[in-house]
């Protein structure tokens, strides 16, 4: 019986991929229907899996959206909002992570690697160029000699 | 008796997979033709005794024997039959064995299609599938073993399949994915063939392009499958998050279409050679890799395997072992395949190369994200947790695909070797024009509103479809009629087109979907009415009705377009039987400009609920642009120079540079 | 092009993905002995955050954080509907018999108030304190993911502690224990 008890607890502390959450919220502007989406779309549920609390039946999900859809009918900003949650969830339930020294990394290595990529091309464009010109021309003079030969 | 059945068979398969990894391999260094060839028979075994294997198992989930443990944790006697098989791949274990079994199918391939293949490339190729499958029966059998039983305490009846998974897309997910995933295994032993004979020339290529484009349809669509699935079971109407579980299926995905290009080069110019190389390596290495995430719980991801962390060094060490060693061999080795070929700065290779940069660009961005909570925890510490979530990604990755949409169009009508300034300009300047121009008076007719990034995506979509028109009048103005120019064009060409306007539909998709979708959670009482664009949604009232494993409630809306009955949404509210799981199943009527998508949310008293309705436009397309790619991808494979049996290889092999230089790299 | 032989350059930069995908791994390794399904609270070591709310017993009237301050402090954010609530709590009746210098606190997850006051009348109170978060103001205040969970709180109102899921005398002897004998 016991053993039963415990396989029920194990089961029901098994996170459940959670399904969405469906309720009815009234907002007399459209921009602010359109910044509880956003809102609601771009903070975790600090309890579930890995899901937004607009996409959530966890019951704090709920308590969540309620809290946003008050603060915007209270007037406050976005920013206003996610530092109230991120004071008291942590960076944890902010899906866009903040620019800070943590992540700066994140937020500006893949333009870097770009850069890096880009410089590679460029130095095999050059390096091919030289291949590709046994003739021993420059650059320059290849390219009047391209233009000489497409021009029939 | 048929559980035990199917546990020998695993053993047999082991066995003989060890054989397969290590009897053709001597055979090669010791040039004895008997071992090398031994490598056929060798593999068909492994595959015939996993198929006995997987059979085995589904006769347990069909038979409803609760004493294998799997069984009982994954099926439930009232499941209905075609779940019940489905079941077979529900949860680790099962999946586990059907991915194994696709390794041996694609190795079986192979060895079937590869008549032309030399032999001793033949050998070492399914000796390196052969060592994959070693590696994972190994992991099977030692660590989840599906056979397992649960002699002293039988239940009674098993728990059920997770409700999530009694769906047709999910139950065909998985298959594909595998495939997807598995199926650059082949990719992955011919570079390290390539690696270790140092010959890698364009019959090289030529014999790795098919097998890389089956796996990558296969991948594709099996993306595209679960992303349909989120989009219609989860219920919240979108189809990307961006969850661990879809970037590691992404990212392979990305690295194989890099790998496409790139071979594409090696085949035609024999330069790009290491690169190929590695990119054939990265994309098998990414699938592992993802097979380890999901699997080990690494990550926290809405994807629910039971996790052990046993498991997951287990798997931690054969990666290690797998990729490990492949990338170490290619340090070595790349200098021996490399090869020299002259291109000018404006040649077909270099706007290749620039997708291929791109694209691992992109990869390393989704790699970043994804790990990026880990290694800021490594470094600030538990309480000091992030997120990375849809808003990064979204933000990063659509320039890049902006960026590389430009050189699509540019790479696919240039030429090799040199394309010139004043060629590339007669043959695109009018269709950038007019991308432009229609891009943003199309959107402005129809919507009558400024939309920036409708009037980017469109554009780029146009970018691409009217550079596709473009090359093919080019490429047939010379012919008689463009009939006869059409005929003219290769199978690898229209399947190159074909794929790229697939890519044209999916940006038109989901750039329209994301921003001209309107979705309302309203409270309607029976009888209630809400209009949501040209269409008026009237609520009927839900009834209890009763499934197989469930009880279900059922809502009835109808939708009316122009005053008149258009059609009827039945959305319900499923509970299960055995875990008294809660489910939602919208119902979704797929249109080919919009979807009208219906969810039930709760009971609000006097017959009235909450419910949720889109009207999605084009979303459709976005499934449709996968399967143009995947169709593409296949179209490509059908091309006659896959299939013609010449004896040219032996040609290229002595005329490339880089089969030479194998002496002195050596 | 440096004045070293190229060469070498060359073969150096084929060993940067093997050292990546070292890099990864070490990453793994690391990463396969946490579990990133735990989320530490945002409110360890920060003050109680303060609060009135009414208590579970309408005649007791309202309590607010003043009221509670000056003891060790146990806030159990509780709920009848949660089955892991259910579990923990014989453990909670035994702590209130035997820990004296604790002041327990329970915040019921309202969902019915009558029901949660059939559970304690039922099953015992282990709980000096009985309060509900009707409006849910608190267990945001408190960035509470779910019930069970459970906060420990110095003599100063300084949060030591917070545990989600259920508490055991293991995971009590564990994990609160030491925080107790620090604060003792």
């Amino acid at each position: 019986m016991k053993n039963l008890i415990l396989l029920f607890l194990a089961l029901l502390l098994l996170p459940v991929v959670s399904q969405a959450a469906i309720e009815e919220y009234a907002f007399e502007e459209e921009v602010q229907e359109e910044r509880f989406k956003q809102l609601t779309y771009e903070m975790r549920c600090p309890k579930c899996l890995n899901s937004n609390i607009a996409g959530s039946d966890a019951p704090i999900a709920a308590d969540l959206r309620k809290e946003v859809y008050d603060q915007i009918l209270e007037g406050r900003t976005d920013q206003e909002i996610l530092d109230f949650m991120s004071s008291r969830y942590g960076d944890f339930i902010l899906y866009r992570p903040r620019l800070t020294a943590g992540t700066l990394v994140l937020w500006f290595g893949p333009a870097l690697l770009l850069l890096g990529g880009i410089i590679i091309v460029r130095r095999m464009m050059l390096q091919s160029q030289d291949a590709a010109t046994e003739t021993g021309l420059t650059q320059k003079e290849q390219e009047e000699l391209d233009k000489l030969l497409d021009r029939d | 008796m048929i559980p035990e059945l199917g546990n020998f068979s695993l053993v047999l398969a082991l066995s003989l997979a060890v054989l397969l990894s290590v009897v053709p391999m001597i055979g090669v260094q010791k040039n004895n033709e008997l071992l090398m060839t031994l490598s056929r028979p060798l593999c068909t075994g492994v595959w015939v005794f996993m198929v006995i294997s997987f059979g085995c198992l589904a006769y347990a989930f069909l038979d409803d024997d609760f004493s294998v443990a799997y069984v009982a944790s994954n099926s439930n006697s009232l499941l209905p039959v075609y779940y019940k098989f489905t079941a077979v791949w529900g949860g680790h274990e099962g999946s586990l064995l059907l991915w194994v079994l696709m390794v041996a199918s694609w190795t079986y391939a192979v060895s079937l299609f590869s008549r032309n293949l030399p032999l001793d490339i033949l050998a070492r190729v399914l000796a390196v599938m052969g060592i994959i499958s070693v590696s994972f029966l190994l992991f099977m059998l030692f660590t989840s073993n599906p056979f397992d039983r649960l002699l002293l305490n039988t239940p009674a009846d098993g728990t059920d399949l997770n409700p999530l998974l009694q769906d047709f897309g999910i139950i065909v997910h998985p298959p594909f994915l595998y495939m997807g995933y598995v199926g650059f295994s082949v990719a992955f032993a011919f570079a390290i063939t390539a690696l270790l004979s140092g010959k890698m020339d364009a019959a090289w290529a030529r014999w790795t392009k098919p097998w890389t484009n089956a796996a990558w349809a296969f991948l594709t669509i099996g993306i595209a499958l679960g992303s349909w699935w989120a989009y219609y079971e989860l219920g919240w109407g979108g189809w990307w998050f961006w969850d661990p579980s879809e970037n590691v299926a992404f990212m392979p995905w990305l690295v194989g279409t890099a790998l496409i290009h790139s071979l594409s080069v090696t085949e035609k110019r024999g330069v790009f050679k290491s690169w190929t190389a590695l990119l054939a390596i990265a994309a098998f290495s990414l699938s592992l890799l993802g097979t380890f995430i999901i699997r080990s719980g690494l990550l926290t991801s809405v994807h629910a395997f039971a996790v052990d962390p046993e498991r997951g060094m287990v798997l931690m060490a054969i990666i290690l072992l797998v990729i490990g060693s492949s990338l170490f061999l290619y340090a070595l080795r790349a200098p021996v395949v490399k090869g020299i070929a002259s291109y000018t700065a404006t040649s077909r290779e270099v706007f290749l190369l620039i997708n291929n940069i791109i694209l691992v660009v992109s990869v390393a961005m989704i790699l970043l994200g994804t790990l990026y909570p880990l290694i800021h925890e490594a470094i600030y510490g538990e309480a000091n947790k992030v997120s990375v979530g849809a808003p990064y990604f979204n933000a990063i990755f659509l320039p890049l695909m902006g960026l590389i949409v430009i050189f699509l169009s540019i790479g696919s009508i240039s030429r090799w070797k040199k394309t010139s300034m004043d060629y590339l300009k007669s043959q695109l300047l009018k269709v950038a024009v007019a991308s432009v121009l229609l891009g943003i008076v199309i959107p402005l007719v129809v919507t009558r509103e400024v939309n920036v990034p409708i009037f980017i995506a469109v554009a780029l979509a146009l970018w691409i479809i009217l550079g596709i028109g473009r090359d093919i009048l080019t490429k047939t103005a010379n012919k008689a009629s463009l009939l006869e120019g059409l005929k003219s064009l290769s199978l690898s060409y229209y399947g190159m087109q074909i794929a790229h306007l697939g890519m044209a539909v999916i940006i038109l998709g989901v750039c329209l979907t994301s921003h001209y979708s309107i979705e309302e959670d309203v409270r309607l009482a029976p009888g209630e009415q809400i209009e949501i664009g040209k269409y008026t949604f009237t609520f009927q009232g839900v009834n209890r009705e009763p499934g197989p494993n469930y009880a279900a409630d059922v809502g009835t809306i109808e939708v009316q377009k122009n005053n008149t009955t258009y059609m009827t949404l039945y959305p319900e509210k499923r509970t299960y039987f055995a875990t008294g799981t809660v489910q939602t199943e919208a119902d979704i009527d797929v249109g080919f400009t919009r979807d009208l998508f219906a969810a039930l949310g709760d009971p609000r008293g006097d017959g009235a609920w909450v419910v949720r309705l889109h009207v999605k436009p084009f979303v459709f397309w976005i499934w449709m642009g996968a399967f143009l790619m995947a169709a593409g991808g296949i179209t490509a494979i059908l091309d006659r120079r896959y299939r013609v049996r010449e004896v040219r290889q032996q040609e290229t092999v002595t005329k490339t540079p880089g089969a030479m230089g194998s002496l002195k790299g050596a | 092009m440096s004045d070293q032989s190229p060469k070498n350059n060359m073969r150096l930069k084929l060993f940067v993905p093997v050292a990546v995908f070292l890099i990864l791994s070490g990453l793994f390794f690391f990463g396969l002995t946490r579990d990133p399904n735990v989320v530490p609270s945002a409110l360890v070591d920060r003050p109680l955050p303060e609060f009135t709310q009414p208590s579970l017993y309408p005649e007791e009237g309202v309590f607010s954080k003043q009221e509670l301050l000056g003891d060790i402090l146990l806030v159990n954010i509780w709920g009848s509907w949660c089955p892991p609530c259910h579990a923990e709590h014989p453990f909670f009746l035994e702590i209130s018999e035997t820990e004296n210098d604790i002041t327990m606190v329970g915040i019921s997850y309202d969902y019915s108030m009558e029901e949660d006051r059939l559970f304690l009348e039922e099953r015992g109170n282990p709980f000096d304190y009985n309060v509900v978060d009707l409006d849910g103001s608190l267990r945001i205040d408190l960035g509470v993911t779910g019930a069970p969970e459970t906060f420990l709180v110095d003599q100063n109102g300084m949060i030591l502690h917070r545990h989600i899921g259920a508490i055991d005398s293991i995971i009590w002897k564990d994990i609160f224990v030491p925080f107790l004998e620090q604060i003792r």
